[in-house]
């Protein structure tokens, strides 16, 4: 019988905890077959956040840690230094990456690591139940900013690719979508030229998802990724900010 | 036997780490213990190993959590302030059974405090810090020799129990100069069994199928019941470090002691010259310095007492931290004196003697 | 025996320097030694100063507070720890940038133009040497010959010149100190 389609080697068998139309499970699919089709599972190391992906170290099929609370590039430096004969990535949310361990992402970006990070992006906190995150869009009501949220009060949701493309040592930055078909394509082929250039120890190489939260959000799957396409993208612009395979993507 | 060598307590603790395979180190400049740092950012790469100067205390332990996972030696260090932002990792640590060492070479708290030597981070070190139920091992030295032979000893137990293991210097321990003698090196034989000692539960490249690991550095158990179950675990663990590694000295126990003193660290050493100069005048006080502070050796202390023993005096650098141990160990029987020095100033061998005259009930 | 010292100048002028001399000689000699620098922001400006102790019996405290031995490089060390020395006790000055000197009568005192005699040797480095000596011609708690081996060992090949000079200082201040 011909195989046509299979659950990845690098994710386990267990059942994703996540919402229904949560875009979770996508992302951590694409890295998984990454992962696989680049022969670096038996080298591979992840770190997990906290937030809603706090089980990607159950659900990755490879070595994981999981670390405290946006500590994940610190964990995973600790990792790639003390085993530079492996490879490293961290998963994390928007909380976890650009509030909380805003420290330790820009300064692992900065040395830097030899390490892939993907950030997924869906302008909330999931996990502790739909709070205001710091990717939160100007106006956008959660738990904590009930009346939308003022940016002359708690400021701009902040653009973690805009950022790290300030800094001269990241290798690669990116930012896709996983809101159609195309999209997750498209991103599927950016996470593994992320994690070819990770395989190649070309450097930093950092890819962020727009993702959604039907949940927190309280839309349908389909509308949230119809909301987040007409609201997210204009504030979150796809493409590449930094490739330095090619010349000029400095 | 190896040539005597005068060198700083903080840069000999970092010469007895590397000789005990210690090959990766994270830390955050911090006086009084910059030195340590210093040393290994000169001598590591010297010896193929990784220095990292990370962003922050908190970054620092949180590397040391991430190498600790590749099953690797693997050290930090840090003063006081320091210590505080590090005791959130140090609960991962302890939590995901790591082995990792901590060093604190600590002054004067709280807050930003001053830079001289105390022993204020007692309780910090012994009774928790971090949030949970965990325990840390813990080391703390009088001389700069046993500074440095605690980095083999730290290392070994933290890879015995899986457990951190936190050396409690301070800043004068961390500055002063005295003759040491090193431990020979970790051979390439020992760095290789020392690097693959892990291998049954840590990251590590993985074999082709159907030998394939799945191996996770975590301390989530979202479960209660599965929750509950590790922590009893863990519980067990710190029963067994209990029984087997109290660890003290006896100076000047006689059986005409009428006072008993107790002291770590710096306050032992100055309060042992204290038990010198009287011995010279025909008195005779003994001492008992505990070396590792948890677990803390009780029985060495109740062991001693007898009828003749009117009190106990602890001397310690901090407004009486380590006397609530005392008095649990003496549990009643005899009256518990204390002497204690703050903001980072020594008391002198001569206060030490009057309040230890001052208590023999003459 | 056990003597306590306390070495003190502008920092740049090798106070610490002394004291780790001394101490290292005592250790070669089979002696217990502690040295204990001051530490902190303070070393930058004022007077930067160390501990030193040698002694037959293990050192309980690294810290002198009443010195027997205050080596003074300038002024200033001398209004700082000056009051403290013991009783009988000696003080070892830096006439060049000590012009007020001691009030105290009880204590020994022994002067000398230390910064002449490092630019009659031709070589101002070797300031603190000179008082080294002085205390080895003085109280003979080390030996010259160990530190002249101490010396050698990390100057003889890298520069013989200032091995030169450096024991010729130390030379001197044992003559001075003997006076």
């Amino acid at each position: 019988m011909e195989i046509i389609a299979q659950r990845p080697k690098s994710l386990t068998d267990l059942q994703f905890t996540y919402c229904p139309g949560c875009t979770h499970g996508i992302s951590h699919r694409i890295i998984a077959e990454a992962i696989d089709e680049l022969e670096m599972r038996n080298q591979m190391m992840g770190v997990a956040p906290v937030g809603c992906s706090v089980f990607a170290y159950k659900f990755f099929d490879c070595d994981m840690a999981e670390a405290a609370h946006g500590r994940a590039p610190a964990v995973a430096t600790g990792m790639k230094r003390a085993r530079p004969d492996m490879h490293v990535f961290t998963y994390q949310g928007d909380g976890d990456l650009a509030a909380i361990g805003t420290a330790e992402i820009i300064h692992a970006a900065n040395r830097g690591e030899h390490i892939s990070v993907f950030f997924v992006n869906n302008a909330i906190y999931g996990m502790t139940g739909g709070q205001m995150a710091p990717t939160t869009l100007p106006g956008m009501k959660t738990t904590t900013s009930p009346y939308g949220r003022d940016e002359t009060d708690i400021g701009y949701p902040i653009q973690a690719c805009e950022l790290l493309n300030s800094l001269r040592a990241p290798y690669f930055i990116e930012r896709v979508s996983l809101l159609s078909p195309q999209d997750i394509l498209k991103a599927t082929k950016i996470v593994k030229k992320a994690l070819q250039f990770n395989k190649e120890e070309r450097g930093f190489t950092f890819v962020e998802f727009v993702s959604t939260c039907p949940t927190n959000w309280g839309l349908a799957p389909l509308e949230a990724m119809k909301w987040a396409k007409e609201n997210m993208l204009p504030y979150f612009p796809l493409g590449n900010f930094r490739d330095k395979s090619i010349e000029g993507g400095e | 036997m190896a040539e005597k060598v005068l060198m700083k307590g903080n840069e000999a603790v970092a010469e007895a780490a590397i000789r005990a395979g210690c090959r990766l180190y994270f830390a955050y400049p911090i006086t009084p213990q910059s030195e340590l740092i210093e040393y290994m950012a000169k001598m590591l790469p010297k010896v193929d190993g990784t220095f990292v100067q990370a962003e922050s205390e908190v970054a620092a332990i949180n590397m040391v959590y991430g190498a600790s996972g590749t099953g690797r030696r693997v050290m930090t260090s840090s003063s006081s302030p320091g210590i505080s932002l590090k005791m959130e990792g140090i609960s991962y640590i302890a939590g995901a059974n790591l082995p990792a060492v901590i060093i604190n070479v600590q002054r004067g708290g709280p807050g930003l405090g001053d830079i001289q030597p105390a022993q204020g981070d007692y309780f910090q070190a012994t009774k928790g810090g971090g949030h949970g139920d965990y325990r840390l091992i813990v080391l703390a030295p009088s001389t700069v020799q046993e500074f440095a032979d605690m980095a083999d000893l730290a290392f070994d137990l933290a890879d015995k129990y899986r457990n951190p293991v936190m050396i409690l210097s301070d800043g004068l321990l961390g500055q002063m100069m005295e003759p040491v003698e090193f431990k020979p090196a970790k051979t390439k034989e020992e760095m290789e069994k020392l690097n693959k000692q892990h291998y049954d539960w840590c990251m590590h490249p993985n074999e082709d199928e159907p030998d394939h690991h799945h191996h996770e550095i975590n301390s989530l158990e979202i479960d209660p019941l599965i929750l509950e179950q590790h922590v009893i675990k863990l519980g067990k663990k710190y029963d067994k470090i209990t029984k087997n590694e109290q660890r003290h000295e006896e100076y000047n126990i006689s059986a005409d002691n009428k006072v008993i003193v107790v002291a770590f660290g710096t306050a032992a050493r100055i309060a042992k010259s204290a038990i010198d100069q009287l011995q010279e005048e025909g008195i005779n006080v003994g001492m008992i310095r505990p070396i590792t502070v948890w677990p803390y050796p009780y029985e060495a202390i109740s062991n001693v007492l007898n009828d003749k023993i009117k009190k106990v005096v602890v001397c310690e650098l901090n407004l009486g931290q380590m006397i609530e141990d005392v008095k649990l160990a003496v549990n009643g029987k005899l009256p518990v004196e204390f002497l204690g020095k703050v903001g980072g100033i020594l008391f002198t061998p001569d206060e030490i003697k009057a309040k230890i005259m001052d208590n023999r009930g003459e | 025996m056990k003597t306590e010292i306390i070495s003190s100048g502008f920092g740049g002028q090798g106070a610490l320097t002394i004291g780790k001399f001394l101490a290292k000689a005592g250790m070669r000699e089979g002696l217990n030694v502690s040295w204990l620098p001051s530490y902190g922001p303070e070393m930058r400006g004022g007077t930067a100063n160390v501990s030193a102790v040698i002694s037959d019996r293990p050192i309980a405290s690294p810290l002198v507070t009443y010195p027997d031995i205050l080596i003074a490089l300038n002024q200033p060390s001398i209004d700082k720890f000056g009051p403290n020395i013991k009783e009988g006790g000696l003080l070892i000055s830096n006439t060049d940038m000590c012009p007020h000197g001691t009030k105290r009568k009880d204590i020994t005192v022994i002067k000398a133009p230390m910064n002449k005699i490092a630019k009659e040797i031709g070589n101002m480095m070797v300031l603190n040497m000179v008082a080294i000596g002085i205390v080895i011609g003085k109280t003979g708690i080390v030996k010259y010959e160990t530190l002249e081996e101490d010396l050698s060992k990390f100057l003889k090949k890298k520069n013989p010149q200032l091995l030169e000079a450096n024991l010729k200082a130390i030379k001197k201040g044992i003559e001075i100190g003997k006076k």
